[in-house]
C-alpha cells in the first residue's frame, strides 16, 4: 500500500508517529512538504510598495524564499529520522491544498492532522486548507488529532425543552466548555 | 497648459517609480523631471531653493535613520531580537504573535518602516520556523505594522518626516498625540489578526530549546541613547536629525576604525538615490500644486479639526495614498491642512494605515505587478487583500477617533 503523510508545522510530529504506527513493512511510505509562495510574493510586494527606495538587493522576499526552502528540508529530514523507516520525500510549491490533492496520485491513504482552531470542535478544527484536502482527496484518509484533544464533542445542551424538532447539537463551532464543567 | 505639463511630469515620475524599468533607481527619472520643471519656469529658482531647504533635515534624518537601521543588523540586533521572540514565547503561535506585534511595533516607531520590512520580517520568519510555528500570522504582521505602526514618531515614516517640519509641534508634541491612535491602530489590528489567522494560531506548541543569543549591548545602548536624545535635543533648540547622525558616527566608528573600507559602504547605506528622489518630488509635487492642484485639494479639505473633519481628511488621504502611493499623497495634502496640526495628523493616520489595503502599497503598483505576472501566473494574494479590507477601514475609524479624543484632551486643533 501506498501512503502519503502531509506535513505542515506544528502538527508533522503526530502525522508521522501516526505513519510509522500504522504502516506495515511492505509500505511505501512517502513524505510530503508543501509551501505556499503567497507569502514569499506577498514579501515582494511589500518591498516593491517601499518607493523610492531604488534596490532589490535587500529584497526580503528573496531571503525568505530561500529560508523557507531550508525550513521545508529540515522538517523532511526530522520527519525520516522521526519515522525510524525507509521513506520517500517530496516537496511541492503552489497553493496547498491543490497541490496536496494532485500529490496523492496512485497512492490509496493520507495521513492528515487536524490544524483549525483546537479550542473550537467540529469543523472549525479543520483549516481551511485541510478542510479541502478532506473534501476532495480521491483516497482513504487517516485525520488525526495533533495532539490530546480535551474534548471532541460540543457539551450537551440541557435545560432545554425537550423539542423532538430542535437540532441535537448547539451550532457548530461552539466553545466547548472543559471537562466536567458544564 | 502649463497645469497639464506639471501633470504629465508628476505622472512620467510616479509611473517610471511604479514600473522601474531595467530596475532603474526611482531617482533616474525625478531627477531630470525637477530639473525641467525648473528650467521651463514651473516653479521659480527661489521656490525650488526653499523646498530644498525646507526638505534637507528631512532627507537628513531619513539618510541617517537608514544608516542606523543598517548598522543595528550588523551588531546582530534583529537577531537578538529573534532570539527574545523565540525565548519569550515558550513555542506558543498565540504567544509569539504577541511578542511579535510588540517587536514589529517598536522597531518600526524607532527606526522606520523600512527596518521592519527589510531587516526584521526574515529573523521573524526564521525564528517562526526554528520553533515549528507556522510563520504566515507573524510575516503578515511584519508587513502590517510596517505601515500602521507608523504613527508614533516623526522618524517612523518618511511621510510623517515630510509633515513634522509643517506641522509646528515638536518632536516630544507629536508622540504626545499620536501615541492613542498609535495603540488603538495596533490593537484593532491585533485583534483582526487574532481571529483571522486563528487556524495557524490554533496549532499545538511544541517547546524546543532555544540558543541565547547575547545582547550586542553597545548597539542597544547607542539606539537607547539615540532615541533619548530626540526627545531631548529637541527641547534645546537641536533638530533631530543631527541626534540620528550622532547615533549613526558612534555606532560606524568601531567599524570604521578596524576596517578604513568599509566607511564607503556605510555611506551608501544612506542611499543617495531615495534622498535625491525625495528631493526631486518634492520640487515636481511643488510645480503641480501651484498650478492648479492647490486650490482643487484646498477645495477638498475641511476647515476644522472636529471629528468629521479628521475623519473625512484621513479617509482622502488613504484614498489618495492608495491609488497613487502614500509619498505623493502626502506632499500634495500636508500644505493644502497645514494650518492645523490635528488635520496634519489626521492625514499621517490615512497615508501610514491606507496602504495596507492592498499589500503592495498601491493600486498603481499592483495593477503594475499583476501585468508583470500575468504570464507566469503569479498566486493572487487573496488572503493579504482580505485581510486589508478586514484591518484598514477599522484602522481608520479607530485610529482618528483616537487622534480626535486625544486633541480635544490637550486643546490642539
Amino acid at each position: 500500500m501506498k501512503i502519503i503523510a502531509w506535513l505542515t508545522d506544528g502538527t508533522w510530529e503526530a502525522c508521522v508517529d501516526a505513519t510509522a504506527e500504522i504502516a506495515s513493512p511492505d509500505d511505501e511510505v512517502t513524505l510530503l512538504r508543501v509551501s505556499d509562495p503567497e507569502l514569499t510574493e506577498g514579501l515582494h510586494g511589500a518591498y516593491a510598495g517601499l518607493v523610492g527606495r531604488g534596490r532589490h538587493r535587500h529584497d526580503p522576499g528573496d531571503a525568505i524564499e530561500s529560508a523557507s526552502r531550508a525550513a521545508d528540508e529540515e522538517v523532511l529530514a526530522a520527519a525520516g529520522a522521526r519515522l525510524g523507516r525507509p521513506a520517500t520525500t517530496e516537496t511541492r510549491r503552489g497553493r496547498l491544498e491543490r497541490e496536496v490533492v494532485a500529490a496523492i496520485g496512485d497512492a490509496s491513504l493520507l495521513v492528515v492532522a487536524r490544524d483549525g482552531d483546537r479550542s473550537r470542535v467540529g469543523p472549525h478544527s479543520l483549516g481551511r486548507a485541510t478542510r479541502f484536502v478532506v473534501d476532495h482527496a480521491p483516497c482513504a484518509l487517516l485525520l488525526i488529532w495533533p495532539d490530546e484533544p480535551d474534548r471532541t464533542l460540543p457539551p450537551e445542551p440541557h435545560g432545554a425543552p425537550k423539542d423532538p424538532g430542535a437540532p441535537k447539537h448547539p451550532p457548530h463551532g461552539e466553545r466547548p466548555q472543559p471537562p466536567g464543567r458544564s | 497648459m502649463q497645469t497639464v505639463t506639471a501633470i504629465g511630469l508628476l505622472a512620467i515620475v510616479l509611473a517610471f517609480a511604479v514600473a522601474r524599468p531595467a530596475r532603474l533607481p526611482e531617482a533616474v527619472m525625478a531627477v531630470p523631471a525637477a530639473v525641467v520643471a525648473v528650467l521651463i519656469g514651473l516653479v521659480s529658482w527661489s521656490d525650488a531653493w526653499s523646498e530644498l531647504s525646507a526638505l534637507g533635515p528631512t532627507v537628513g534624518f531619513l539618510a541617517a535613520i537608514l544608516v542606523l537601521s543598517h548598522l543595528s543588523d550588523a551588531e546582530g540586533v534583529f537577531m537578538y531580537l529573534g532570539g527574545v521572540a523565540a525565548r519569550v514565547s515558550h513555542a506558543s503561535p498565540q504567544r509569539l504573535l504577541g511578542v511579535v506585534f510588540v517587536l514589529a511595533a517598536t522597531v518600526t516607531a524607532a527606526l522606520s518602516l523600512d527596518a521592519t520590512i527589510v531587516l526584521l520580517t526574515p529573523v521573524v520568519f526564521a525564528t517562526a520556523a526554528k520553533l515549528g510555528v507556522r510563520a504566515r500570522p507573524h510575516v503578515y504582521a511584519c508587513t502590517h505594522l510596517a505601515n500602521s505602526a507608523s504613527l508614533l514618531l516623526p522618524v517612523s515614516n518618511l511621510t510623517n518626516l515630510l509633515a513634522f517640519a509643517a506641522s509646528g509641534l515638536t518632536f516630544v508634541g507629536f508622540a504626545r498625540l499620536m501615541a492613542l491612535p498609535w495603540l488603538v491602530v495596533i490593537a484593532v489590528e491585533y485583534l483582526v489578526f487574532h481571529r483571522f489567522f486563528a487556524s495557524d494560531l490554533g496549532t499545538p506548541a511544541r517547546p524546543r530549546a532555544v540558543e541565547r543569543v547575547a545582547a550586542p549591548r553597545f548597539a542597544l545602548i547607542v539606539l537607547a541613547l539615540t532615541l533619548a536624545g530626540f526627545a531631548g535635543a529637541a527641547s534645546i533648540g537641536i533638530h533631530p536629525a543631527w541626534v540620528a547622525t550622532a547615533g549613526a558616527v558612534v555606532l560606524a566608528t568601531p567599524r570604521v576604525i578596524r576596517r578604513w573600507r568599509s566607511a564607503g559602504r556605510i555611506l551608501l547605506e544612506t542611499n543617495p538615490a531615495f534622498c535625491a528622489f525625495v528631493f526631486a518630488l518634492g520640487i515636481v509635487v511643488l510645480a503641480v500644486r501651484h498650478h492648479g492642484l492647490d486650490p482643487a485639494i484646498g477645495a477638498l479639505v475641511p476647515e476644522h479639526a472636529d471629528l468629521l473633519g479628521l475623519l473625512w481628511v484621513a479617509g482622502l488621504a488613504a484614498l489618495l495614498a492608495n491609488l497613487v502611493n502614500n509619498i505623493p499623497a502626502t506632499l500634495v495634502l500636508v500644505p493644502a491642512v497645514a494650518h492645523s496640526p490635528g488635520l496634519i495628523l489626521a492625514v499621517l493616520v490615512g497615508v501610514n494605515v491606507g496602504p495596507n489595503l492592498t499589500y503592495v502599497g498601491s493600486l498603481a503598483t499592483l495593477l503594475w505587478r499583476q501585468i508583470l505576472h500575468a504570464h507566469d501566473a503569479r498566486p493572487v494574494l487573496a488572503d493579504f487583500l482580505r485581510l486589508g479590507i478586514m484591518t484598514v477601514p477599522a484602522c481608520l475609524v479607530a485610529g482618528v477617533t483616537a487622534l480626535w479624543a486625544t486633541l480635544q484632551i490637550s486643546g490642539v486643533s
